[in-house]
């Protein structure tokens, strides 16, 4: 592999345009206008268009107002239309932006019979020729493409960082803010203009597939790692940034082991960003599938090990002085319970609740006073539902079944006080007391 | 029952809620008809009817969050717009998004934004704030929770410390014991009472029949027109809910839709009078 200065540009022009749209992109997920991003990005291409037409050249000023002018057009049209037709928002930001993408590749055709403007150019963008076109600054050749990248970045950062508060609100309750006289449409305008300008700003380099992803994902991405507002937007800054450089690494490496020359690095920046949620999203520490399947499987657990303390405290009570002790086997079959079982025996030994001598399980001493609480707690439960909530009639023995494991000493002694200390419960079985 | 000219002077002078002739529809669809209020000042209010009354919607309207076809408002004799800082509002909770990533704390510092100011930071003053409020309804161990980890009781209190770090005259508060444990709706209750206690005026909207003569002293009956309003007492008959659940109103409704089809009635946003 060899990285010259160019690679380190294009890594750098990528890295501004991804993270100046994550940054925005954050709003779009929280306020659940994802779908905007899309709308706004497909319906700046008449803009474009038009601006190119008319002044006859690719400078990039009039092509950014033409743009973020229809691009913010397009959020007018979205929200006069919902309002008007009853269509659901979904519904009318498609049809707008279909029309307007529609409308802005019969004008870059026509357009592009005169001079060259290329329709695959604004959906893949070109961003390996950005560092081409290099602008002096302070004797520094700079790709033009990521001083614009970095104009829009900053200011993007200027306006998160001064409407912070504002955004937060209007974005979780609209409502509050405007009785507060904060004003929601206002700012959503705001955001809706820059959105646009972002996108333009950022089709160049990346084009307007790319734009979609980076406004959604590393934003959605951030929200699986974080419950903090600003955490989330560092994060996902962080994570567009961090595509843009495995993105161009991917391009120049990744065909190279299968004997092709390098892809393109706009394609590898969205597959690197989607490699990322898709890590994330199976990973996260708490929000992510693996460690959501890994709490169901021990809350499961924890109720398979409860079920047979409760039970050797029950058989505790029945058991005649020659009743043999409990089996393994009988658990298995009494509880249901399956292959979990197993785990849960285990867990109950290394707890040191129960001693298991070839088949036999037999409680130790805190295996019964902890087998006496869970028993309290359903019996409680069963008096409570029964006296208190009149529910006798229904099956109380189920649902106390299903409380007793989620009800810890406060709760159990909160419900004693409340059914008057019953000793007794419905199906006239004693309620063991508080065990020391 | 329009109220006539000069008992209107009378009433705007003082009154916390003052409603003349409130009309407000949906796509056409009248969902309040013709509204007139005035509700006494220190007083806890509730307002009560059938899914779908517009309840809601009232107190929605009340803030100009939904637009008016017609009709006048006022806070305290001055329009809404005025007084905004004298009006706290307390949502149904479903009415966000809880997923949001902000914690309790951050969620009623909310409450202190428009005094904050814009674009200025939420400073240490702030939370304390907001924190004195959380621990006025017994949330202070969750200030620093996600908010989709609380319980729905947890949630309202949240929504209710919000409203009381505004430190408004006038609280607007829907639902609030919809869906809450037994220990919420006692300290809600409490709430309540201190609120009344130091002068304030709450207008709650409430579907628990039961609970109404013993929590309110003022009772709203609302079906899409005002049944009846007035003490507890004396409007929280059976025969006044009769009039308010039975079925005849919801008729009424349908009836004015086909109606409202005629130019001539307010129609929506566009139709309405300023
Ligand atoms: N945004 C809306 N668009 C259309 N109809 C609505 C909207 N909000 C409420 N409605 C309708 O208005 C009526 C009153 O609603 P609402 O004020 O929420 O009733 P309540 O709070 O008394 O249950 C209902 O029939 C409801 O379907
Ligand atoms: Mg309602």
């Amino acid at each position: 592999m060899e990285w010259t200065s160019f690679d380190t540009w294009i890594v750098v022009t990528g890295a501004l345009s991804a993270a100046a749209c994550a940054l925005l992109g954050n709003y779009l997920v929280l306020r659940k206008l994802s779908m905007m991003g899309d709308a706004i990005s497909h319906a700046v291409l008449p803009g474009l268009a038009l601006a190119f037409i008319i002044t006859g050249s690719r400078d990039s000023l009039p092509m950014l107002v033409g743009a973020t002018a229809i691009g913010v057009l397009t959020a007018f049209l979205v929200q006069a239309l919902f309002r008007l037709s009853e269509l659901e928002k979904g519904a009318t930001m498609g049809v707008i932006f279909t029309t307007f993408f529609a409308l802005g590749l019969i004008l870059i055709r026509q357009a592009a019979d005169h001079v060259d403007l290329d329709p695959s150019c604004v959906l893949y963008g070109a961003i390996e020729l950005t560092p081409l076109d290099v602008y002096e600054l302070m004797g520094m050749e700079i790709p033009r493409a990521a001083l614009t990248n970095l104009g829009m970045l900053a200011v993007n950062l200027l306006f998160v960082g001064l409407f912070y508060k504002e955004l937060k609100i209007t974005s979780f309750d609209p409502a509050l803010a405007t009785t507060l006289g904060i004003n929601a449409t206002f700012l959503h305008y705001a955001l809706m203009t820059l959105v646009a300008a972002t996108t333009v700003a950022a089709f160049e380099s990346v084009g307007s597939i790319l734009v979609i992803a980076m406004l959604i994902v590393p934003a959605a991405t951030a929200h699986l790692l974080t419950d903090r507002l600003g955490a989330m937007l560092v994060i996902s800054v962080l994570i567009a940034a961090l595509s843009a450089l495995l993105g161009h690494l991917g391009a120049i490496t990744v065909p190279t082991w299968f004997g092709f020359t390098d892809t393109s690095t706009a394609g590898m920046m969205g597959v690197a960003t989607g490699l990322i949620f898709l890590v994330t999203f199976l990973l996260a520490p708490r929000y992510g599938v693996v460690s959501r399947v890994l709490r169901q499987w021990q809350l499961s657990l924890k109720i398979v090990a409860d079920d047979v303390l409760g039970f050797l405290y029950r058989y505790e009570e029945l058991k005649q002085p020659q009743s043999p002790p409990v089996q393994a086997g009988d658990l298995q079959k009494a509880l249901k319970a399956g292959g979990s079982l197993w785990p849960a025996l285990w867990q109950l030994k290394r707890r040191g609740a129960i001693r298991q001598t070839a088949d036999d399980v037999l409680p130790t001493e805190t295996g019964l006073a902890q087998g006496a609480r869970l028993v309290r707690s359903h019996r409680l439960w069963e008096s409570y539902l029964c006296d208190a909530l009149q529910m006798c009639p229904t099956d109380v023995h189920a649902l106390a079944h299903d409380l007793e494991h989620f009800t810890d000493a406060s709760m159990s002694e909160a419900l004693a006080r409340q059914s008057g200390d019953p000793n007794i419960d419905p199906h006239e079985r004693q309620i063991p007391p508080l065990p020391k | 029952m329009a109220t006539p000219q000069p008992q209107r002077d009378a009433l705007v002078q003082d009154t916390p809620l003052w409603i003349h002739d409130l009309t407000v529809a949906y796509h056409r669809k009248p969902v309040l008809w013709d509204v007139n209020l005035s509700l006494p000042e220190g007083q806890l209010v509730a307002v009560v009817g059938p899914n779908g009354a517009g309840k809601s919607t009232l107190i929605k309207a009340v803030q100009g969050l939904v637009p008016r076809a017609s009709g006048a408002i006022s806070v305290f004799g001055k329009p809404y717009e005025e007084q905004r800082h004298l009006v706290g509002y307390v949502p149904q909770r479903e009415s966000v998004d809880w997923d949001f990533p902000v914690n309790a704390l951050d969620v009623v510092t909310m409450g202190l934004y428009r005094q904050i100011g814009w674009c200025r930071p939420v400073n240490r003053r702030h939370k304390a704030q907001a924190m004195a409020a959380l621990e006025k309804v017994g949330m202070t161990p969750y200030a620093h929770r996600q908010i989709s980890h609380l319980s729905g009781g947890q949630q309202q209190r949240v929504f209710l410390a919000r409203a009381l770090v505004q430190d408004a005259q006038l609280y607007l508060m829907d639902e609030p014991f919809v869906g809450v444990d037994v220990a919420t709706e006692r300290a809600i209750v409490a709430l309540l009472k201190d609120l009344k206690a130091a002068g304030k005026t709450c207008i709650v909207v409430h579907h628990d029949l039961q609970t109404v003569p013993t929590y309110f002293d003022h009772v709203v009956l609302l079906n899409m027109r005002v049944v009846e309003a007035g003490p507890t007492d004396a409007v929280f008959t059976e025969e006044n809910l009769r009039k308010t659940y039975g079925g005849k109103l919801t008729l009424l409704s349908d009836a004015l839709f086909e109606y409202s089809k005629n130019p001539q009635l307010p129609r929506g946003r566009k139709g309405g009078q300023p």
